[in-house]
Parts: structure tokens; sequence; C-alpha cells
């Protein structure tokens, strides 16, 4: 059997995914996420007094802290497993992957393991954060240039 | 007598399983097998600081259990052969340090279990040692940890995924005759079929299982009809379903076929995805439950074909295809 018969009989009997299923639960977990944090907002801007601009950090720092709770307690993969896309995409996801990679390393210790090994996962996120805004920032000004 | 062998196969005669220490961990406790391990943990930790530890720690226990059993000490036995799945075979290395006699560490990835076995019995039945202790261990989260994510990421994980067995096994062979013997091994040779799906290593290693099979059948002039049962090591539902497939397309009668990683657990009620995997998963329905049933003469000649995925994750990462291999032994009880 070579490789490429053996790939079609291998597809034919693969398990199937629950595309349409992870769709959904996605999609409800993260819209509870998302009126979660909108209640967070709203409490803050009415019980503190302050405008939208001012609770939204306030509301993002409730919401990384619940996640990061949540991950050293072994609840968020297991939330994760259902919600998938849903508590992935949301900020509540890259809280997950920096307190998951610190408490997994937490036994190589503060420097060789917490430190070092923190942004394992979120770290791409971070980079390719920075360097998309710089070219963007670089975009911006070549078109203020002929505006 | 002498050894010699037939392709990639080989009988032996005086080759004899002694004893064996098993210690699981807390999924594997409350699978189907549960009852028939010596030991349990309940914690993941096993009340050590890490998890590389607390494996190493499952795997000293296995290891006093089998030696109390034949009322040995650490310095009774000859050689002793170990393997696990983390980087420089950490578990079995470092238990070493406290063995006081010879030590051979070998990399099989999930197939270690047979691939020690295998070593340890030519050793036995060329003469060199009479009595070889073979280690095996894997931990669930020591193995995430080294080949996939954080333990507690949040990550959907695919329905082709395994889930890593935790356990330790050691086995003690002989050449002093003893209800059940090592009769046959075939070795495996690395078969790669182009899979580069670290989350589907059933489809991965499947071609390995078939390849070792059939030079098993064909070396020594068997079927299936000459076991009583015939184990694949950890390709779970999906890779033993290929497999099947497989060796029904070469016209083969496939009866009385198993696989450990579809044994270990409960897969309707265990969120276990596809099965079991890792060097203990084999190793523990091996040593846990087929074992007892050859010493009891509820089964005569079973063949354990343990299956390895000698991936590793920097050259997955590099989008390198997946070397896999299988390693056969037929265990049978002595008359």
């Amino acid at each position: 059997m070579d490789h490429k018969e053996y790939d079609q009989l291998a597809e034919t009997l693969k398990p199937v995914g629950h595309k349409m299923k992870n769709a959904f639960f996605a999609f409800i977990y993260g819209g509870i996420i998302g009126i979660l944090a909108q209640g967070v907002l709203e409490f803050f801007m009415n019980v503190y007094d302050i405008s939208q601009k001012e609770a939204t950090p306030m509301m993002t720092i409730t919401l990384v802290f619940m996640s990061c709770l949540l991950t050293g307690l072994g609840i968020y993969d297991k939330l994760a497993q259902k919600a998938g896309a849903g508590t992935f995409i949301p900020i509540t996801g890259f809280a997950n992957s920096m307190t998951s990679s610190a408490i997994d390393s937490q036994s190589e210790g503060l420097i060789m393991g917490i430190g070092s090994n923190m942004f394992k996962l979120g770290g791409t996120v971070i980079t390719y954060g920075i360097v998309s805004s710089a070219l963007l920032g670089v975009i911006r000004y070549v078109i203020t240039l002929f505006g | 007598m002498s050894l010699h062998f037939l392709g990639n196969s080989v009988t032996l005669e005086n080759v004899f399983i002694a004893s064996s220490g098993t210690v699981c961990g807390p999924l594997e406790y409350l699978g189907p097998l549960g009852s028939c391990f010596d030991k349990s943990i309940q914690d993941y930790h096993y009340g050590e600081k890490s998890f590389e530890k607390a494996e190493r720690k499952m795997l000293r226990d296995a290891l006093d259990i089998c030696l109390k059993r034949e009322r040995l000490k650490y310095h009774d036995v000859d050689l002793y052969l170990g393997s696990d799945l983390l980087n420089q075979i950490t578990s079995v290395n470092y238990l070493a340090r406290e063995i006081p006699k010879p030590f051979i560490g070998v990399y099989g990835a999930c197939s270690g279990f047979a691939l020690s076995l295998a070593l340890g019995s030519l050793l036995v039945e060329a003469g060199f040692v009479d009595k070889v202790i073979t280690m095996v261990s894997s931990h669930n989260a020591s193995a995430e940890r080294q080949y996939r994510y954080p333990v507690e990421y949040g990550v959907q994980k695919k329905a082709t995924t395994t889930f890593t067995a935790t356990g330790a096994v050691t086995t003690l062979l002989t050449s002093q005759k003893h209800p059940v013997k090592v009769e046959a091994i075939t070795l495996g040779r690395v078969i790669d079929y182009e899979q580069t799906d670290a989350n589907d290593m059933g489809r991965a290693m499947a071609p390995a299982a078939f390849d070792t099979l059939m030079n098993h059948f064909q070396d020594l002039k068997r079927s299936f009809h000459d076991y009583d049962l015939v184990v694949t090591g950890d390709l779970s539902m999906y890779g033993h379903q290929i497999l099947k497939e497989m060796l029904q397309r070469q016209k083969i009668d496939v009866v009385r076929y198993n696989d450990c990683g579809c044994m270990l657990y409960d897969l309707s009620h265990q969120s276990v995805f596809q099965g079991g995997s890792g060097c203990a998963c084999s190793a523990l329905v091996t040593m846990g439950s087929l074992y007892p049933q050859l010493k009891d003469k509820k089964l005569k000649r079973v063949l354990v074909v343990s299956t390895g995925a000698l991936l590793s994750p920097m050259m997955s990462a590099q989008k390198e295809s997946i070397p896999c291999i299988a390693h056969a032994m037929s265990l049978e009880a002595v008359e």
C-alpha cells in the first residue's frame, strides 16, 4: 500500500470532528464572556461613576484575573475543551496561555522556569502584535505624507 | 542452543517472566482494568514537587513491588533495562542512580515496553544474564508538558487525540522456569507513511504495527489463529480500525484482536478521546491483565505489539513527518 492509498483509507475511517457543534458552543461561551464583560463594564461605570474609557481597562483586568483564577483552579482547560474558540479568542484565552505556562514551569524555579517560560505560548501574539502595529504605523505615515 | 533470527523474528526457549509490578494513575484505576494493578496513585503529583519526580516515584514503587514478590534485593538482579517518554529518558536514568547494577536505558517512545522486554529476553536467552528487570513509565502531565501544551492550557483537543496513560511497570525476566514465558519476539523497522499530525498518533503508527505483524506472521509462519489474543500498544480506536482494514485488504483473517489503548479505559464514559497511549499503556494492560490470565491458563498465547511514534516536537515544528516503530512479543503459558 503506498502513502496515497493509505491516506485515502485513513480518511474514510477518520472520526468525525463536530465542527458545527464546536462552532455553536464557541458562539455560546464566547457570547457569555462578552455579556459578562459588558456587565462588569456597566457595573464599574455606574458604581464608580466613571466614563466608559476609564472603566474599560478595569473590566479587562477583572476578566484577566478571573481567567487566571480559573486556570489555577484547573477549571479553565475543562471549560475550553467544550468552548473551543469561545474561550480561546477573548483576552481570557491570552491570560490562560500565560498562567498555564507559568504554572507548568514553576517546578523549574523563578528564573529558568516561570520567568523564561511564561511567554512560551503568548509570546507569538506579542511579537506579531508589535511587528504588525509597527508596519501599520509606517503605512499610515506614508499615507499621511500624500494625504 | 543457537540464537538465530528468522527475518526480523526469533523464537526463544528459556526466557520466563518471574514477577511484575504495576502502578497506575487515577483514570487508569477508574478504567475497566483498575482492579488488576498492584497500586494506584490518586494525585498526579503523588506527594512530589514536580510531575517528573512523581513519575520516578511511581517507577520506584513498581520496582519495589516486583522485587518484593520474589524476595529479591536490588543487587540480586544482573541487569536493568528501562525506557520512558521524557527527554534523556529522565525517569529511568534518574532512578538508575539508586540501582547498584548495570543499567541500559533505551528509547522507543511508546514501544519502549516491548523493546526493553525484547532486549532483556535476548540477553537472558543467550545466557549472558540470569535475571533482568525491565522498567517503563509514562505520566500524562509530564508527557503533555513535553510533547504538547502546558497541562492547564485551554486548547480544544482534536477528536483524533490520544490520552497518555499514567503508570509504571516493571517486569522480572529469568531463565528459571516460571508459568509464563516469552516465546518469540519480532523487532520492528522504522516506518514512515508521511503523517505529520502530532495529534493523530494512531494514524501515524498503524502502518508500523502492520509491518511488524506481517513480518511476525511471515517469519514464524503464523496467523491470528495461533493466538488467543493479539493486542497492539496504543493505536487507539481510530488507529486500530485502520490497522484492521489494512490487514483485511491483504486477505488476512483478523480475529481476537484488540488495542491496549481501548482496553485500558472505558471509552464511552471516560474523556480520553480515542483511547490511551504512552509506554505505560501497553505495559499496564499486558502485565496487569494479560500476564495474570496467562498465569492462570485462561489465555494460552498472546501477541503484544507495542507501537511507538518516534517524533521529536522540534522536527514536527520543522514540518517533518513522524517515524514510527512497533515491536512484537509473544507470551505463552507454560505447560
